[in-house]
């Protein structure tokens, strides 16, 4: 990717950030730490991967999205926004009791949303569902899933990607976001999911591990996945939780915290928004 | 004696049939097709139908994946274990986005039979009513389940459909109508309603003839669409007779009966009894054999008429 590029995708990926986080603070809700470390991937997804139209969201030819952990919609409605399918400022009414940006993802009200989550384990098998439905079609649309670490303790996931990979859905690209950390502490003080790479190639999956906030490395995954025949791919981010802001940081209290107005100020300074 | 057959069986010969009138109708069944009868739809479009193996959550988020790229997608296993195991992925997935998803539940009740209680589901329709927005279907014969499954794939959201194992009588004929959300008047009766769904029309008109031999007037009304409930046509009744007996394969709570109770206590308070599995398990048994344990057939919605006509005031 030539340095310009590369520039702008981090400067849109700094916006999806500040709107992240005037998104929860705005709700005094939220989840900011899965949000963050998912800013760079779902920006990547956005403007340069998927076949999408702001325009038109409902094309049925349409590249599909599901975002599997649906707690992590300030990412997402801040990448739509930036995108030109909701406006910007309409994430200050995040979680707002006559807002259409419900705490998570409602593909009723919102443009863009291609599936409502936030029941974890069920977004992924949804995507599997569409990703047959598009072989079924001879369409060469493509369907992308994010799903948490955590999530993946969820059986679901794992019926999913026996389904997927029986049905050699090589038109479905799952993405993990690997933090290392949820609710109650990190990954190996709840119940470890982890080896992901090793499960997911023993249900017949095309595996790629990754630096998640490097765009190169994203470039390269996604593109690999699209070019693998046979097997659908799942693309393993090693990933910050709250990447970012520096207090939220690999900070397990920030999974689903709202920042007060001084920590919001900080924030802003870091993401640069204050001089 | 009339034919008999049972109502999945109907179901499987109505996918087959209909595969071919509607080509975006897909079938999922989770290691089961051979008893929720998807097999019959399997053999003929093989490419429109996916076994899903014995994984009913992803099987159901799969078929909405399906609906929301144009599909028609009907995902079958037993009623204990779409409406039970899945019951989280149909009130979020389906329910709460109004996918476009069809549930075909069979094996439903205690007319499971042998298999016992583990199998027996009597709390689906309980369940599925508490989901805003979803349809419940509960077909009386082949006739009536051969015309749900068309007016399943013709109305637009969720959709869930009841089936039984065990073969019933066929009841009606070929000019029978169908509309959804419409309840059909059966007989009519000037002392007590009962108003029944599935295999227990059968055991409803059966009921009113021992009704009449001891010169008691009843009604009978097959409500096949449990939600949305056909209130007009059970308020009318209520307030012809003043007596209701509700008669379902299912638990007396939050059925049938509870539907009718709660539609009666606002809009025209009569008193109700409600024949249906008591507040229990199921056991293994001969089907038809756990239709009299369970008190569900002719004899016992006559004593629980009896019953109703003396609460009259």
């Amino acid at each position: 990717m030539d340095k310009q590029r590369l520039n702008e995708l981090a400067e849109i990926a700094r916006r999806v950030r500040v709107g992240i986080i005037d998104a929860v603070y705005s709700a005094s809700s939220g989840h900011p730490g899965g949000s963050l470390s998912i800013a760079d991937i779902l920006t990547y997804l956005y403007f340069e991967e998927l076949r999408v139209d702001p325009a038109n969201p409902d094309a049925p030819d349409r590249d599909r999205f599901v975002l599997s952990k649906g707690h992590c919609a300030p990412a997402l409605y801040s990448v739509l926004a930036q995108r030109g399918f909701i406006p910007v400022e309409d994430l200050k009414t995040f979680r707002k009791t006559t807002s259409y940006l419900q705490g998570h993802p409602d593909m009723k009200h919102t443009p863009g949303v291609d599936m409502t989550s936030g029941s974890l384990g069920q977004g992924v098998s949804v995507a599997a569902g569409m990703a047959l439905a598009a072989k079924m079609d001879k369409s060469d649309r493509r369907v992308y899933a994010i799903m948490g670490d955590g999530e993946s303790e969820e059986g679901q996931v794992w019926e999913a990607a026996m389904f997927a990979g029986h049905h050699h859905l090589d038109n479905l690209c799952y993405y993990v976001d690997l933090n290392g950390l949820q609710i109650d502490g990190s990954l190996d003080q709840v119940v470890d999911p982890r080896p992901h790479d090793e499960k997911f190639r023993a249900f017949g999956w095309n595996v790629i591990s990754i630096n998640a906030h490097d765009f190169n490395e994203i470039e390269a995954a996604l593109k690999a996945a699209r070019e693998y025949k046979g097997k659908p791919t799942v693309i393993i981010g090693n990933s910050v939780k709250g990447k970012g802001v520096s207090f939220m940081e690999n900070n397990v209290g920030w999974h689903g915290k709202a920042p007060n107005t001084e920590e919001y100020e900080i924030a802003m300074r870091e993401l640069g928004e204050r001089a | 004696m009339a034919e008999k057959i049972a109502t999945r069986e109907a179901y499987g010969n109505a996918l087959a049939e209909f595969g071919a009138k509607y080509e975006n109708l897909v079938v999922l069944d989770a290691d089961l097709a051979a008893a929720t009868k998807t097999s019959t739809f399997k053999k003929a479009f093989p490419d429109r139908f996916f076994d899903c193996g014995i994984a009913e959550n992803n099987m159901i988020n799969v078929a909405v994946g399906l609906s929301l790229s144009g599909k028609i997608p009907f995902a079958s296993t037993f009623a204990m274990f779409a409406a039970g195991r899945s019951y989280e992925q149909i009130r979020n997935s389906v329910g709460y986005p109004h996918t476009n998803v069809k549930i075909g539940a069979t094996h439903a009740g205690i007319t499971v039979g042998e298999d016992g209680a583990t199998h027996q589901c009597n709390e689906d329709i309980a369940l599925m009513r508490t989901i805003p927005g979803m349809t419940i279907l509960n077909p009386a014969d082949a006739v009536e389940a051969r015309l749900a499954v068309e007016a399943a794939i013709k109305m637009q959201g969720p959709c869930y459909l009841r089936f039984g194992r065990m073969a019933v009588p066929v009841i009606f004929d070929a000019n029978y109508k169908f509309e959804i959300g419409r309840g059909v008047k059966l007989a009519d009766g000037t002392d007590v309603s009962l108003i029944a769904t599935g295999i227990e029309v059968e055991q409803a008109l059966a009921a009113r003839e021992l009704l009449a031999a001891e010169g008691i007037s009843a009604s009978v009304v097959n409500i096949h669409t449990i939600k949305p409930l056909d209130e007009d046509l059970v308020v009318a009744e209520a307030q012809k007779t003043g007596a209701v007996v509700t008669c379902e394969e299912h638990s007396i709570i939050g059925g049938l009966g509870g539907a009718v109770a709660e539609c009666l206590s606002a809009k025209c308070p009569t008193p109700v009894l409600r024949v249906g599995v008591e507040d229990t398990f199921g056991r293994s048994g001969p089907a038809k054999e756990l239709v009299s344990y369970f008190g569900l057939d002719a004899a016992a919605i006559a004593a629980k008429a009896k019953a109703a006509v003396a609460l009259k005031k």
